[in-house]
């Protein structure tokens, strides 16, 4: 249609890949009977009291825009909850935002912080937006390898010797998506220590903070001398299960709010007021399904884990979220050709590792938010699969 | 440990013991023992399932009984308990407060199966003073589980 148009899109765009897995969605919705441990949400539905909070508004007439930070009340719960939570004291008035998603939290926090060609240091693997926000607010993604040898963790030095004048912040997100990997105190003290060395910000994307097993969640502002240089983003999709409300926050200095703030009025101008309605809710009666919800998807995650080692796909013990990355190396086949071929010939779809950066290569992510009776049936075929590979 | 086994038996009984142990990182042997020692206490009293018996054409009758009973010396209502409960109609008996006293679900094949135990077996109990009996319409839902029209919302099948 616009071919004599020239540059139809624009540099900026042109830079960034498509997402990884394009080729997947395709071959996915022609087939029937597909277990799916390639998704990256919760199978609850959201709370019934939560929903039936946020029908309720809708009956009673809540259908305007809220203020642009989100609704008072909102940020005083918020608030109330990061205090209680991790003793941490934001205003509700200027050091909060509420956000579409923690996804919308993480593009502004970018755009308002990065100058064209600022440098972010973020782990790889890592979740598949934060390279491309960088990219798309004018920065330049710096990649550190992580391990499975060390637990997929960031190493303090490795970040330290990517350090350099242009470097603005390092942007991380634990416990992570696509490893499950959470970071120790000790390691993350470490990394402030850099931050606060080189005088960096740190973009913490703390999405799936509420969903550890047997360890605790180091929020990264509680750590010494870091609250005033830390952007904070949570959400409620995972916890809560609300993946489908958008809503999420950002909980930061008064100046980097601020400036967040600027972006999201003119671009977002508040988040959808029934989802901050429910968002209440959450805050206000939602601890007790958070706990239930964490008890059954540690079961699974021991199901999966176990499943994975026992066929032979060699799986590090994810402490958070609900992925579980096993090794496939020993199947000889790279991410995307494992992937691709259990797809077709067994109906378990998985996500390549390579999607999320270069460290990728050689696992896959495996979703557990799933029922147990389809992780026994996806264990099972997978099971079947890596046999006929290997003979 | 025990209160972890018995909330997943509660919610599945048919998870195995093997199952069990690899949800709560406890020991097979230890599981199976734990099982075997709180069938033996009735801490699990039986495993059973939650079925709609519409969907096979079965006709069930069941009604919820308000029993007024006047209390015994030494014994309470602990004994007028007894008499009901050892009737196998009534599947289940609750000591509640409030107006009445004794609350006694009963189920049969017909609506006169169920009249004839509360006209014949209950009501003549002496210590009995008066029965109110609500037959059931409709189960809407039954154990936490709804029994008609559960939401079944698909996901998308790859998200990143």
């Amino acid at each position: 249609m616009s071919t004599k148009m020239r540059n139809t899109s624009s540099q900026r765009v042109n830079q960034i890949a498509p997402s990884g897995i394009r080729k997947f969605f395709d071959l996915l919705a022609s087939m029937e009977g597909v277990i799916s441990l390639g998704v990256g949400e919760p199978d609850f539905t959201t709370p019934w009291h939560i929903r039936e909070a946020a029908i309720y508004s809708l009956e009673k007439g809540y259908t305007m825009y809220t203020s642009n930070s989100g609704m008072p009340e909102l940020r005083r719960e918020l608030s109330r909850y990061l205090k209680e939570r991790y003793n941490l004291s934001y205003d509700p008035d200027t050091e909060l935002l509420i956000t579409v998603g923690v996804s919308e939290a993480l593009d502004l926090a970018t755009r308002a912080v990065l100058d064209p060609g600022d440098e972010v240091i973020m782990p790889d693997p890592c979740y598949v937006s934060y390279s491309p926000c960088v990219t798309l607010a004018g920065g330049i993604p710096i990649m550190v390898p992580t391990h499975e040898e060390n637990n997929f963790e960031l190493n303090a030095a490795d970040i330290e010797a990517r350090v350099t004048s242009k470097t603005k912040a390092i942007l991380i997100g634990y416990p992570s998506n696509p490893t499950g990997a959470v970071m120790s105190k000790e390691k993350l003290l470490r990394l402030a220590e850099v931050a606060q060395r080189h005088q960096l910000l740190v973009i913490s994307d703390e999405i799936y903070a509420r969903l550890v097993y047997g360890v605790k969640h180091t929020c990264f502002a509680t750590l010494p001398e870091m609250k005033e240089s830390t952007v904070l983003l949570g959400g409620f999709s995972k916890a809560y299960a609300m993946t489908g409300w958008r809503i999420g926050y950002a909980a930061a200095s008064k100046e980097i709010i601020a400036a967040m703030t600027k972006i999201h009025q003119y671009t977002i101008m508040c988040a959808p007021t029934m989802a901050q309605v429910a968002a209440i809710e959450a805050l206000k009666s939602g601890e007790s399904s958070v706990l239930e919800m964490v008890e059954d998807y540690n079961r699974r995650r021991l199901v999966m884990v176990k499943g994975l080692n026992d066929l032979g796909l060699r799986c590090f013990e994810p402490k958070g979220a609900f992925y579980a990355f096993p090794s496939i190396k020993a199947t000889g086949m790279t991410s995307e050709e494992f992937a691709e071929k259990l797809l077709v010939e067994e109906k378990v779809a998985v996500v390549p590792g390579n999607a999320f950066g270069q460290c990728g290569e050689g696992y896959v992510r495996c979703c557990y938010a799933t029922s147990l009776a389809e992780i026994e049936e996806a264990l099972l075929r997978m099971g079947r699969f890596v046999k006929k590979c290997k003979k | 440990m025990i209160n972890e086994i018995l909330r997943i038996l509660e919610n599945d009984a048919r998870t195995t013991p093997k199952q069990i142990s690899t949800m709560t990182s406890i020991p097979l042997n230890e599981v199976a023992k734990l099982i075997k020692q709180a069938e033996k206490d009735r801490t699990i009293l039986k495993y059973k399932t939650i079925i709609n018996w519409d969907k096979v054409g079965e006709e069930q009758v069941s009604a919820l009984i308000e029993v007024k009973v006047a209390p015994q010396r030494d014994v309470g209502f602990d004994a007028v308990a007894e008499r009901i409960y050892r009737f196998p109609q009534a599947r289940s008996v609750y000591l509640l407060s409030g107006a009445y006293d004794l609350l006694v679900v009963v189920t049969g094949k017909t609506m006169h199966e169920v009249a004839d135990f509360v006209s014949q077996k209950l009501a003549p109990i002496e210590e009995v003073q008066g029965t109110v009996t609500h037959f059931m319409l409709k189960r809407y839902k039954e154990d936490g589980e709804i029994l008609e029209g559960k939401e079944k919302v698909k996901r998308q099948p790859v998200i990143l």
